[in-house]
């Protein structure tokens, strides 16, 4: 080949060749210009954009989420705490299959159905970048131990110390103190998300819920510069997160538990008050539930049970059971009469054993006790007795009004509990409420019923407890409440919500105080029994509330139709009867009679009475 | 005669004239520009290692190894390696197909021959070097342009390390290499009609490439490319990373070992591929123009040392091996900033890297003897 060399065209291959290195520099310019128009881009024009990028990048906000205030009884018993909990969670970001890894967990850990369900559900949510989501809580030493010795495999996955709230009772304060429980979707909007920024818990019922702004404190932050893996490498800034307030209730951690075993197996409550200071010292309603299950979640199956239950162990009943007052309301009536000069203690009423409404002949209501109770019944005695001829015949010289309006002065119909939450009210029936309720007018008849706390009026153990306090008092009224002390100024929206006093002479107080013994002690009083042996006087007044139906909220069964349609039981009281220091209301579903209730008050009675300054 | 004459004169001039660096075969401005882009890169590595000194001291270890490569290669006249060319991309293509049968896996693909007493290298990288000399070599047989039939064999020349490199797989070294033989293919004067003609052909194959010969990881960096949200933690991470880089530098930079996205991480392959963000993100605009620049300058050189070629060969050689060079930056700078898709490009002289180091100075070396032995 070397002639091919010899006769090649020189000088034509080099201009060939400038030719085409001239499109080449022409290519090279283009392609220099647009790599530095693409840098000009993104450096110059988009600066701005990927400048915040980098720092959200890099810097992070962490919320780092305050210590819920503690809840103590009287004496410093812890009712609500907070324990360390270890929880497995993932970093979504950093775990390479999470397939893989959770099969690979599932190894090592059981995992249940409803906590990987939960799990799932928890990713969807929306989360701040490199935000760990729990997979399971409270794990034991030994599956600690266990993801440990594993790490190696589990990329992304990690245990987290965190404070778990516990409640060391377990249901014996489960209604009154309430629970925390995860913040579900309608709560998230309600509350100020930065509040809630590191918390994954929120007050669901009771003093937890009440108090809500208090015990949750504020929320620090830290804002932390991490690496793509998401570790932390320093921290930039750091706000420490001001903890919850601590409180003291009023609440005897004694007087409850013992109220609670008195009332096992039934469904019913119980509330304890101290006339002078106004201060709840037990509320129990029965049956309970184990609050801590709320804590980490419960399932929808332990759920289910406790919903579906017809005994209702969800439903409040010392605020939100709801039932006719009975006999209870007379010497609250009694007194109203008295003020609204519709009787006085020496009218007397014939008792033959009912009583027919002079207007309508045809309306013809039964006492209680057949044949009657006396010839003639003065208010003494039918307070005594529990005469209904005589309160029949009260409320109709009474008026509704006058009833109406000297039972709200003893806080029925309302909510007089400073923090109290979540009642239900109940029914202090008027005119307008009938006809707006029911569409018909007031009867006469509906007044007489009202005379013995059946018909429309329906109260609450704790206003039942109130009521009796604010009697105590002589009317003067000593705001309800749970919370006695604040390690720290309370910030949360408290009830205010106090009527007008009843004014009575100080001597019709003490004849119906007087009364109000001789129901316990005397030989004719409606709980006689109870009173007997007792190291002090007590007072009180039982109630027998007939039911007409099973209620709304419970199956027609067959099989225990007599048990649920027996009467429910009241009973509510104070003691010592010379210098009250605490007022206890008794109720009891199916009770049978109010009598039966009166010897569980003076148990709490004594409980708190002879235990003196130890208390 | 004339020939004789001249060349007479210049053996005359040769002990007097010449300059030192001619005699020692030194081509100073390249090598001044080579000399200040390699410190620029160990001073960008060192920043983007995060400080690792041992890094940047073995890269100064590869750097000096390939000046020495590249002063020897130097010495030898360009038609020396006309005959060695061909041998080299033999035993290329042998070793190539060696790998095939016993070659080390690493990261997906089968790229390193591990011959007993020789250290593991790739194959692929004397092909780098072969392929453009091997083809400059055989068009400049012939008158130039070169006919049909010699484009059509160097194609298949051409194709023979492409499918093999692409089988490992490594896309990216395969379409380089068949890059620098399509710009000696170019340089030596395929017609515009032939060049059309193929484009034309390329653009109908390319679904049949997407279909039958890309691997899903191929396939799924040009997705990335086509929408880096679509995998934001996945694929997608590294370009919108760099990108973030990239974009937060500005206009100054952040400062020297100061870039967040580099140093925290979030920048992946930053000492190796993805290089040029950290200096984007540390030195802004600013330094990512003086880096090109600098680049523009080596091109420069190495066109000028093409065009006073010698002969044909050494033209085609030097312009061959100079616009690869300067592919292998807007290839790499490109991919980085979001223009390119990802496909594995190191950034000549300032990514971390032994083997592509040496080559690229071996290719030097290469353009200096052309530069330097131009008297016949």
């Amino acid at each position: 080949m070397a002639e091919t060399q010899s006769i090649k065209d020189r000088a034509g291959e080099k201009s060939l060749f400038f030719g085409r290195m001239l499109f080449a520099v022409f290519v090279i310019f283009l392609l220099v210009g647009a790599l530095l128009a693409r840098m000009f881009y993104l450096q110059i024009v988009q600066h701005d954009v990927y400048a915040t990028l980098s720092t959200e990048n890099r810097v992070q906000v962490e919320p780092l989420n305050p210590t819920r205030g503690l809840i103590y009884d009287r004496n410093g018993v812890l009712l609500a705490e907070n324990v360390p909990s270890h929880n497995l969670q993932l970093v979504l970001e950093r775990v390479k299959n999470l397939d893989d890894t959770l099969a690979t967990i599932r190894a090592i850990l059981p995992i249940s159905d409803y906590e990987e369900d939960r799990f799932r559900t928890r990713i969807e949510r929306k989360r701040r970048p490199y935000e760990p989501v729990v997979l399971k809580e409270n794990l034991s030493e030994e599956e600690i131990s266990r993801v440990a010795v594993n790490r190696f495999f589990l990329t992304g996955v990690e245990i987290n110390a965190t404070l778990s709230r516990r409640y060391p009772f377990g249901s014996s304060f489960a209604h009154v103190v309430g629970y925390v429980g995860k913040i579900n979707e309608t709560e998230m909007k309600a509350n100020d998300p930065t509040q809630y920024a590191g918390t994954y818990h929120i007050g669901k019922t009771g003093v937890e819920k009440t108090y809500e702004r208090d015990l949750l404190g504020t929320p620090g932050s830290q804002l932390i510069e991490t690496n793509a893996q998401g570790r932390v490498l320093r921290v930039l800034e750091k706000n420490m997160p001001t903890p919850g307030i601590d409180l003291t209730l009023y609440l005897d951690s004694e007087l409850q538990l013992l109220a609670e075993s008195l009332m096992t197996d039934t469904r019913g409550a119980v509330v304890a008050m101290d006339p002078k200071t106004g201060g709840i010292l037990a509320m129990v309603s029965t049956p309970g539930f184990d609050p801590n299950a709320f804590v980490t979640g419960i399932s929808n199956d332990d759920y289910a049970v406790l919903r579906d239950s017809r005994d209702v162990p969800f439903l409040n009943r010392a605020t939100r059971g709801l039932y006719p007052p009975a006999s209870t309301i007379k010497p609250f009536l009694a007194l109203g009469a008295l003020a609204a000069k519709a009787t006085t203690w020496n009218y007397k009423v014939p008792d033959p054993g009912f009583y027919i409404l002079p207007t309508d002949e045809t309306i013809k209501k039964r006492d209680w006790k057949e044949g009657g109770h006396a010839n003639f019944v003065d208010l003494m005695d039918a307070i005594i007795e529990s005469c209904d001829t005589y309160f029949y015949d009260l409320a109709f010289r009474m008026k509704l009004e006058a009833m109406h309006d000297s039972l709200e002065k003893f806080g029925f119909g309302m909510n007089t509990t400073l923090d109290v939450g979540n009642m239900r009210t109940g029914i202090n029936p008027s005119r307008d409420w009938k006809k707006a309720r029911h569409g018909f007018s007031w009867f006469a008849g509906d007044s007489v019923n009202l005379g013995i706390g059946q018909g429309y009026i329906l109260v609450n153990p704790v206003q039942m407890a109130v009521a009796t306090t604010t009697l105590v008092n002589n009317g003067e009224w000593i705001v309800p409440k749970l919370v006695d002390t604040a390690s720290a100024p309370i910030r949360s929206a408290l009830n205010d919500n106090i009527p007008e006093s009843l004014k009575l002479p100080k001597s019709d107080w003490d004849k119906m105080k007087r009364a109000m013994r001789d129901v316990l002690h005397s030989s004719k009083g409606t709980a006689r029994g109870t009173g007997y042996g007792s190291k002090f006087l007590m007072a009180g007044k039982t109630g027998t509330a007939q039911t007409f139906s099973l209620g709304a909220d419970e199956v027609y069964e067959a099989a225990d139709i007599d048990e649920r349609l027996r009467d429910h039981g009241w009973f509510t009281g104070f003691a010592p009867y010379e210098d009250p220091s605490i007022v206890v209301t008794v109720f009891m579903e199916n009770g049978e009679h109010g009598s039966a209730m009166a010897p569980i008050a003076r148990q709490m009675f004594e409980s708190w009475i002879l235990r003196g300054d130890k208390r | 005669m004339p020939q004789e004459f001249v060349r007479s004169l210049n053996d005359l001039d040769f002990s007097k004239r010449t300059p030192l660096s001619y005699r020692l075969h030194i081509d100073v401005p390249l090598l001044l520009l080579i000399a200040i882009l390699c410190l620029a890169g160990l001073v960008i590595l060192f920043s983007a290692s995060g400080g690792n000194e041992a890094m940047v001291e073995r890269q100064a270890i590869h750097m000096g190894v390939g000046f020495v490569v590249m002063v020897v290669v130097a010495q030898f006249d360009p038609r020396f390696y006309t005959h060695w060319g061909f041998l080299a991309y033999i035993a290329g293509v042998g070793m190539l197909i060696a790998v095939l049968f016993m070659g080390t896996e690493g990261k997906g693909a089968t790229r390193w021959l591990d011959l007993p007493g020789l250290p593991a290298f790739q194959p692929s990288e004397i092909l780098k070097l072969a392929v453009p000399i091997m083809l400059s070599w055989y068009l400049t047989r012939y008158h130039l342009p070169p006919r049909f039939k010699h484009i059509a064999i160097s194609f298949v020349f051409l194709a023979i390390p492409f499918v093999l490199i692409l089988k490992q797989p490594d896309l990216g070294t395969s379409l380089l290499i068949a890059i620098s033989g399509i710009f000696v293919i170019f340089l030596a004067g395929m017609s515009w009609a032939l060049i059309l003609g193929l484009v034309a052909l390329v653009l109908m194959l390319a679904p049949a490439l997407w279909i039958f010969v890309m691997r899903e990881y191929q396939k799924q960096r040009v997705l990335t490319f086509l929408n880096p949200e679509s995998d934001r933690f996945g694929s997608g991470w590294n370009i919108i990373q760099s990108k973030t880089a990239i974009g937060s530098g500005g206009l100054e930079g952040k400062g020297y070992m100061l870039g967040t996205q580099a140093q925290l991480d979030f920048l992946p392959e930053s000492h190796t591929d993805f290089i040029v963000a950290v200096l984007a993100e540390e030195m802004g605009y600013i330094g990512v123009v003086v880096l090109i620049v600098l680049y523009l300058a080596i091109t420069s050189r190495g066109l000028m040392i093409a065009a006073r070629a010698r002969e044909s060969f050494g033209r085609l050689l030097a312009g061959s091996l100079i616009l690869t060079f300067f592919i292998y930056v807007f290839v790499n700078i490109g991919m980085v900033s979001g223009i390119l898709p990802v496909v594995g490009v190191p950034l000549p002289l300032v990514s971390y890297g032994g083997t592509s180091i040496v080559t690229l100075m071996a290719g030097f070396g290469l353009l200096m003897s052309i530069s330097t032995h131009r008297k016949l």
